[in-house]
């Protein structure tokens, strides 16, 4: 019998193949396992509204995502495997969306967002043990369940509005002048309703110097609010305190400047006003409006970097609340598993909790969250429409402009 | 027979006694008690500008809803696509206008004269064979025309609101301390001239009364040997000549997304019933009437509440006198 040519003296291809699955075995065993943790990247499941009504939303937030590999890679932090999910605008199709990511092997969660579908994702992540980020939410329970994977780098609705108030004073007292009186424009959704009453709360306490005339609810879907503005101007109001979204504020403001009435400020308490195709759509008469949201500071580095890089990848687009606080989920998470070494649930969990990024993007000293998984020390800001751009007024912290005031009248702009 | 007699009612001759059942003792009573809680006082100017932006925008819904008055009033197919057909003008004008920069006043009639083409189309070949079939299945065909239509327009288009920026787009007229909004006054001047063309059209010419004798006796133009299966289709694409040009006038008002469509369908419902199923004044009359109603409703109450008063309206009206405030009690 002839000996086979390939046979490698006294191991047989069974041997060598017995011997390979024990090498495979140990490697399997708990210190390689770190080693191979280290390497790879952490597996993150990134929930957003990508179709439904929230689509747009959805998809401006993703560009935060689509940015934010270079950044982080710039910055030192591991590589992240994302893996995206389309909540469909729905908190159920969000609750199972997280859970079928969760059973894909995500190791980490972010999203969602919205307050409801963002709800939803929290209980299921706390059942399962999964960390998770909450990108943009507002309504303040979620972080008063007592949950322990759950964090929100974003302000709650209390937080917003106080800032909004504290930076509405700032504003006045830069400007050197302030309305004698208001008149309160605000859509009946839930979002709506839900800050008229936040508002009517929150105002009294900071003494503010003007006085609501009246409170004008519209319907937000409505074609035409010509009604609605020919009310507000009868008041003879010297300002606008608004709560809207895209489609309303360009209604507005296309009847104020067909009415004739250029109030001496637009006060928004929500989105809409500084959004680009609000910029866009309405060109020149689009400067003056002051909004008091959740911003990002424009004097802080990392700002300026993340600024670069969207408009690298979208030409003409202004960075905004969507990608900024998309983008830090995904920096907490970076942060989180360069420091516990390890996609151990429990270990990147508490890595989060001990977050400490001052390197960051938001108005306030960084990102930091309490026992609650909240980033109290979150700071709101003022920005006014200028020229197509967005310039932050107010807190002076994180300011890098001065205020235009009172708003030029449409009829003068040329 | 019970049950409306659709046909159509061109100027009637005589007044309709007991039409106006508003002018009943009491009749407005609730709409007129003053429950405003308002600090301020609403100068009468207000009122003017309110009442007058609310008739022009009237006028243009009620050119909408003509279409589907003079659809059901000859072709007896209830056009459940309406508004979803005038979306589609719509989207015509944009998509031209992104090319062209071509005004859609100018638009009008090629707009008008496209759809008066589709909608020919769609009843010589998808409708007419359901005319004779029962009313259910005229009602889900429709229906499914709507939901393509608006599918489509939502893949093509997207989500998205969209308009046209013309020139006079914030325009506004001043006289005294009345301000009549440009695009508004334009929007109301075509649609009196299209409604009118329309009214001329079916009065004075030999096509529009063979349409009228179809409408008031089928059995009887068959016989004078009518081409009614043509003139069905005409009509078809002269109501959906209707809401095209309606789309185009409107859009210098409004911004339309796919998902206005049944909202306008919904509207031009609670328009022609209002001013009576089957008559064109009446569509008029009741487009210029819920236009008030709304805009009234929105500075006398509260501008949220505007649609609930349309829609009280159409109950008081559907209680008070079925036909329609124009519309024919059936023999």
């Amino acid at each position: 019998m002839k000996r086979n040519p390939y046979s490698t003296g006294g191991i047989s291809r069974r041997t060598f193949s017995a011997g390979l699955g024990a090498a495979g075995l140990l490697a399997g065993t708990t210190p390689f396992n770190i080693v191979r943790a280290q390497g790879a990247p952490l597996k993150v499941g990134v929930l957003l509204p990508r179709s439904g009504y929230q689509a747009g939303i959805g998809q401006d937030c993703q560009r935060g995502v689509d940015v934010a590999g270079g950044l982080l890679k710039d910055l030192g932090y591991p590589a992240l495997q994302v893996v995206n999910a389309d909540t469909e605008s729905s908190v159920d199709v969000a609750r199972s969306r997280a859970e079928k990511l969760i059973g894909e092997g995500a190791q980490l969660l972010i999203g969602a967002f919205d307050s409801g579908q963002s709800s939803a994702i929290a209980q299921v992540a706390e059942q399962k043990g999964i960390p998770y980020v909450i990108n943009i939410a507002a309504a303040p329970p979620i972080t008063e369940q007592g949950y322990k994977f759950v964090f929100r780098n974003f302000p709650t609705a209390g937080m917003i509005l106080s800032d909004a108030f504290a930076n509405q004073k700032e504003v006045f007292a830069a400007a050197g002048a302030s309305p004698k009186s208001v008149v309160f424009l605000v859509e009946n959704d839930t979002f709506g309703v839900a800050m008229q009453k936040g508002i009517s709360v929150v105002m009294p306490k900071f003494d503010m110097p003007y006085k609501v005339l009246d409170t004008i609810s519209y319907d937000p879907t409505a074609r035409d609010l010509s009604v609605e503005v020919a009310k507000a101007k009868a008041t003879g109001a010297e300002a606008l305190l608004v709560v809207s979204r895209l489609n309303d504020a360009i209604l507005l403001t296309r009847e104020l400047v067909k009415q004739r009435w250029s109030p001496q400020a637009i006060l928004s308490m929500g989105p809409g006003w500084y959004e680009d195709q609000y910029l866009k759509t309405l060109g020149k008469l689009a400067d003056g409006p002051l909004s008091f949201v959740p911003w990002y500071d424009p004097n802080k580095p990392l700002s300026k970097k993340l600024e670069e890089a969207i408009a690298k990848a979208h030409p003409g687009l202004n960075m905004n609340t969507n990608h900024v606080y998309t983008f830090e989920a995904l920096l907490v998470a970076a942060d989180a598993y360069k420091r516990a070494g390890s996609t151990d649930p429990k270990a990147l969990a508490d890595a989060v909790r001990t977050t400490n990024i001052t390197n960051n993007v938001s108005p306030g000293p960084g990102i930091m969250f309490n026992a609650k998984g909240q980033n109290d020390k979150l700071k709101d800001s003022a920005i006014q429409n200028r020229g197509g751009k967005l310039v932050t007024v107010a807190p002076k912290q994180a300011a890098n402009a001065k205020v235009e005031w009172p708003m030029k009248p449409y009829d003068k702009r040329a | 027979m019970a049950g409306l007699v659709p046909a159509i009612h061109v100027f009637p001759a005589k007044s309709h006694e007991g039409v106006e059942a508003r002018h009943k003792a009491g009749h407005d009573a609730g709409a007129r008690s003053p429950r405003i809680h308002r600090d301020s006082f609403v100068p009468i100017d207000v009122y003017l500008n309110v009442a007058i932006g609310g008739v022009l925008t009237g006028l243009v819904y009620g050119l909408m809803a003509l279409g589907l008055s003079v659809i059901f009033g000859v072709v007896r197919v209830v056009n459940f696509a309406h508004g979803e057909m005038m979306t589609m003008a719509m989207y015509a004008v944009i998509t031209v206008f992104a090319a062209l920069h071509l005004d859609p006043l100018v638009l009008l009639v090629p707009v008008a004269l496209a759809m008066f083409a589709f909608g020919y189309l769609v009843q010589a070949s998808i409708i007419n064979p359901f005319i004779t079939r029962p009313e259910h299945s005229q009602f889900l065909l429709l229906v499914a025309m709507a939901t393509i239509i608006v599918n489509v327009l939502l893949i093509v288009f997207g989500p998205d609101a969209q308009n046209v920026q013309v020139s006079y787009a914030f325009d506004s007229y001043q006289i005294g301390k009345i301000i009549v909004d440009a695009t508004k006054l334009y929007a109301g001047i075509a649609a009196i001239v299209v409604a009118g063309g329309l009214f001329a059209f079916f009065q004075y010419t030999s096509l529009g009364t063979a349409i009228r004798a179809c409408a008031d006796n089928y059995t009887g133009a068959l016989v004078v040997g009518l081409d009614v299966k043509h003139l069905y289709a005409l009509t078809f694409g002269l109501g959906t000549a209707c809401v095209g040009a309606a789309g185009t006038i409107l859009l210098l008002i409004f911004d339309v997304t796919p998902s206005a469509g049944p909202a306008y369908t919904l509207l031009a419902f609670v328009i022609v019933i209002t001013g009576g199923l089957g008559s064109m004044p009446g569509a008029l009359v009741g487009g210029v009437l819920i236009g008030l109603t709304e805009a009234m409703a929105g500075l006398l109450f509260t501008p949220s509440a505007k649609s609930m008063f349309s829609f009280a309206i159409l109950v008081l009206v559907l209680l008070l006198r079925p036909q329609g405030i124009m519309g024919r009690r059936a023999a």
